[in-house]
């Protein structure tokens, strides 16, 4: 028994890269400041670095400058309702009829905090690779059209961020 | 710059909250070769945790850490 144990754990710990997975399945202002700064902060490290963007995380991709037709009803109601773009997140606690996220955001200037869209070209720069959900963008009916442009998008779906997860040292749900 | 240490590139990190002190500090490493010294100032009292932390995770050294009021200076050697 406790020799299999032993060899699961050699399976498991063998082929671990110096990498960590996010998911970023929230599209608060505040996580997404978390799973930026996580994200920025590993890259620092030298930690090769995946943001896999699902459910709420996925509106957080949208370009605000993007416009694309043809969408069917739902998929026109999803599109207004939700955010387009990180410039338009609101906080999970507080946010008090959007006061306290203006209020959050003139604070995070005050003390030079980075803006959400600071933080998205300094992942690019720092290689931090992003991946979408291809399913999430599906149900919310977005289409790659109006995505962002980021210099190392994929779209994908599970088995593409667990293929990095499993090697991975570091995995977050954020 | 300290007296007993040849610095080469110095970086004014001051009134920058997390991440940037480590941030900067991973970028701009790499503009001194391996065995410079580079001197940062950082007024991010996480700093104190932080930069110890990335240079044990990316390789490099601090060879020491001044603090004077509100700011902290590191002196670190790069390694790799």
């Amino acid at each position: 028994m406790k020799e299999k144990e032993g060899k699961a754990m050699e399976k498991h710990s063998a082929g671990q890269e110096n990498k960590l997975v996010e998911i970023v399945f929230s599209g608060d202002l505040d996580k997404a400041l978390a799973a930026f700064v996580i994200a920025t902060g590993a890259a620092a490290m030298g930690m090769d670095v995946v943001m896999f963007f699902t459910f709420w995380g996925t509106p957080l991709l949208r370009d605000k400058k993007k416009k694309v037709g043809g969408k069917d009803l739902m998929g026109k109601m999803f599109g207004a309702m939700l955010p387009k773009g990180v410039s338009k997140l609101k906080l999970s606690k507080m946010n008090m009829g959007g006061m306290g996220t203006a209020m959050m955001k003139s604070l995070m200037k005050k003390k030079n905090v980075a803006s959400l869209e600071d933080m998205l070209a300094l992942a690019a720069e720092m290689d931090v690779r992003i991946f979408i959900c291809e399913m999430s963008m599906d149900l919310m009916g977005f289409k790659r059209e109006e995505m962002i442009d980021y210099p190392n998008l994929t779209f994908c779906g599970v088995a593409k961020m667990l293929e990095e997860a499993q090697n991975s040292k570091v995995q977050f749900f954020i | 710059m300290s007296a007993d240490m040849k610095v080469d590139k110095v970086m004014d990190l001051k009134g920058m909250p997390c991440p940037m002190p480590v941030v900067k500090v991973s970028k701009g490493i790499k503009d001194v070769e391996v065995g410079q010294v580079i001197e940062a100032h950082t007024t991010d009292p996480g700093s104190l945790a932080d930069f110890p932390a990335w240079a044990r995770t990316s390789g490099n050294e601090i060879l020491k850490t001044d603090q004077t009021g509100d700011v902290i200076k590191f002196y670190i050697k790069r390694k790799v």
